[in-house]
């Protein structure tokens, strides 16, 4: 019988495919903290930002019946939220760890109280690209059902690896994370900069919070986000600000975070709880194994306040 | 002294009192003191103000909103018992996110500890119920939770100073372990096969449980809260082991060469954060809910954080704050029912004022009212 099921090889395969699949939000909201970070401000409240994107996503999804549209509009609301991360930061005296903390918590409670009335509905799914088609095997099937944002996303990060070296814009933005100072002498605006990256950043944790409503879990609900937000901040840091690094680590935390389903789907109950905790065990273990106390990490923008 | 903290690793206006005389830094001291009060304040006013539009926007007059939340919160003697009660584990799991900021750490690991707590507490409760007297029974679970809470946080405070890892997203991650470890051990060994739709443990017998202060329906909790926050203002502001943690705080550097023994005083610093939001969750097990569920994270550590910011993560301004959002809680219910509102209200409000407080900050030193004349 073809169609039955690959016992536990299905385990290996649905982790490949949960990389993928659940690695699609920590790419997007990884590549878009990268910007902010690169700009040497760090913006915890991409969290709020992502469950946001969710929100906003399926419910112009539901109305206009356009998947297409409800990740546009996911990608504004991020914009929104990432520019009043900017405008309160340039506020002399304003700390942007705990501005992003402020966000994170803003954020999440406008999703919820605007998000009511979306719990019921179900709004139309993006499409994914059917890849397996050639394989008799249903779990196959399943798991190369690609979605078009993860392509997207792969195309993304080395895009943005080309513009961070090659373009004018990367140059500045670079310049402005590594010495304010030095940008001012040469006639940029640090904030204007550094509003842009976040402006940026956020509209791109929009995106991958509404890849969550739109297609994996593929609808909306307020758990619907368990800290994929912060746990892609501190993916950043694990990634050495690069944003090819994102790209792996992405794969591996979607990878990690598909565990704890793949074992309970071959009857493996028991630590259902903490393997679906694994990414954050794996990226506390990660900062642990590659911060130091003792000299500052490779790659890290100068300005940026979390690696001081 | 006592508007000297430093808020959220920010710069310290304080300015070097040694060659002012003793009466002008009296009048400084007071200028400060009142800009601390007034200019929260006034953020918090502005809040609510931008929360009556967004409510309008949604179709709900304003006023009503503002009635409601009054008679919600201090309406009525019912009302002022909820608020305390609400406000009482909020004193001590802002004091998580407070007593780190004066040594410079930003710790919003909060409802980690508070669940850890008050997991542990319960875990050595109910073998202990039924053997040792009710005062036994419950000094042992506040040990073990604020024990526990406190290796919870301390392991944050230890990473950042021997590894560098950022505190702020370590005692996140740690949160979102701390609760995945809870629902494991609540849904696992120590559930109770009575519990059959909202997994529990067994619960404590009604002996053992923390009663009521005398005369209120308010437990014992919010003494315990307000004990902890007048003791810990006592060390940080008035023992050399507190102005050693606030020079900590307010330059590593400096306390490093001073010879300070920085990584001992963030260990302590986070422990007793820690042990402040344990004792939080041991309160919430042992008088509360009198059992350990996943209603547990209900978010109290989420709302302490913003308190301790409003408070300016002073430990004796945490009290009133914890209070002021013990009221916002107690009045969601009403407003949930009356006025048809979601539940979310109260975080979108929360979430509104924490911004604005945040953006308040910039107009310290900005009015000359607070700062007398020099000479």
């Amino acid at each position: 019988m073809a169609d039955a099921s690959i016992g536990l090889w299905g385990v290996p395969l649905a982790v490949a495919a949960g990389a993928v699949r659940a690695g699609t939000p920590f790419l997007f909201v990884s590549l878009g903290e990268l910007l902010t970070e690169k700009s040497g401000r760090i913006n915890l409240g991409l969290e709020g930002t992502l469950v946001m994107g969710a929100m906003t996503g399926y419910g112009t999804a539901y109305l206009t019946g356009s998947p297409w549209l409800g990740v546009i509009v996911a990608g504004i609301a991020g914009t929104v939220l990432g520019s009043l991360h900017a405008g309160l930061c340039s506020l002399p005296r304003v700390n942007d760890i705990a501005v992003g903390i402020a966000l994170m918590l803003f954020g999440t409670g406008l999703a919820f109280y605007l998000g009511k009335p979306l719990i019921q509905p179900q709004a139309p799914t993006l499409p994914a690209i059917p890849l397996g088609n050639w394989s008799n095997y249903a779990a196959v099937r399943d798991a190369l059902h690609i979605n078009v944002l993860f392509i997207i996303g792969l195309a993304l990060a080395p895009c943005i690896l080309w513009a961070l070296r090659s373009t004018r814009w990367g140059m500045i933005l670079r310049m402005v994370g590594d010495s304010a100072d030095a940008a001012r002498a040469m006639g940029y605006s640090v904030d204007i900069v550094r509003w842009v990256a976040t402006a940026t950043g956020g509209f791109l944790a929009g995106v991958g919070g509404s890849f969550l409503s739109l297609y994996y879990p593929g609808s909306w609900s307020e758990g619907l986000s368990s800290g994929q937000g912060i746990t892609a901040v501190a993916l950043v840091i694990f990634a050495r600000w690069s944003p090819m690094n994102c790209l792996y680590a992405s794969l591996l935390f979607g990878g990690a975070g598909a565990l704890g389903p793949a074992l309970q789907s071959v009857g493996v109950t028991s630590g259902y709880y903490l393997f679906n905790a694994a990414p954050y065990f794996l990226t506390l273990f990660i900062m642990v194994l590659t911060t130091s106390s003792e000299h500052r990490l490779s790659g890290a923008p100068s300005e940026l306040s979390i690696t001081r | 002294m006592a508007t000297d903290a430093t808020v959220g690793g920010g710069v310290s206006t304080a300015k070097p009192a040694a060659a002012t005389p003793k009466k002008m830094f009296d009048r400084e001291g007071l200028g400060r003191a009142a800009e601390a009060v007034v200019i929260p304040l006034g953020a918090l006013l502005v809040s609510l103000v931008l929360f009556g539009i967004f409510v309008a926007f949604a179709g709900i007059n304003p006023i009503d909103v503002y009635n409601y939340m009054i008679v919600g919160s201090v309406g009525s003697w019912f009302s002022i018992q909820n608020t305390l009660t609400r406000a009482s584990p909020l004193i001590l799991t802002a004091l998580c996110t407070a007593l780190p900021a004066q040594a410079g750490l930003m710790i919003i690991g909060g409802e980690g500890a508070f669940v850890v707590g008050g997991l542990s507490a319960i875990a050595i409760g109910l073998p202990l119920a039924a053997h040792a007297p009710v005062m036994i029974v419950q000094i042992v679970m506040a040990v073990t939770g604020m024990a526990a809470g406190a290796a919870w946080i301390a392991i944050a405070g230890a990473l950042r100073h021997w590894r560098g890892v950022n505190e702020t997203i370590s005692s996140l991650l740690l949160t979102y372990i701390s609760i995945a470890i809870f629902n494991h051990v609540v849904e696992g060994v120590m559930r109770d096969p009575a519990s059959l739709n909202k997994p529990s443990t067994h619960p404590l017998p009604a002996a053992d449980l923390i009663g009521n202060i005398p005369g209120m329906d308010v437990h014992w909790g919010l003494v315990y809260g307000i004990v902890f926050c007048i003791a810990a203002y006592i060390l940080f502001f008035h023992t050399t082991f507190g102005f050693a943690a606030r020079m900590v705080g307010g330059n590593p550097r400096a306390a490093r060469l001073a010879g300070l023994p920085v990584g001992r005083i963030v260990l302590i610093v986070t422990a007793l954060a820690g042990a402040a939001a344990g004792l939080a969750g041991m309160v919430e097990v042992a008088a509360v809910q009198g059992a350990a569920s996943a209603t547990m994270a209900a978010g109290y550590g989420f709302t302490g954080i913003l308190v301790a910011f409003l408070a300016r993560q002073n430990p004796l301004a945490v009290i009133p704050v914890a209070f002021l959002f013990g009221g916002i809680g107690a009045s969601g219910g009403l407003l949930q029912r009356r006025l048809d509102m979601p539940d979310a209200s109260v975080l979108v409000l929360q979430g509104i004022i924490f911004v604005m407080i945040l953006a308040s900050e910039t107009l310290f030193g900005r009015f000359r009212i607070f700062r007398p004349k020099e000479n």
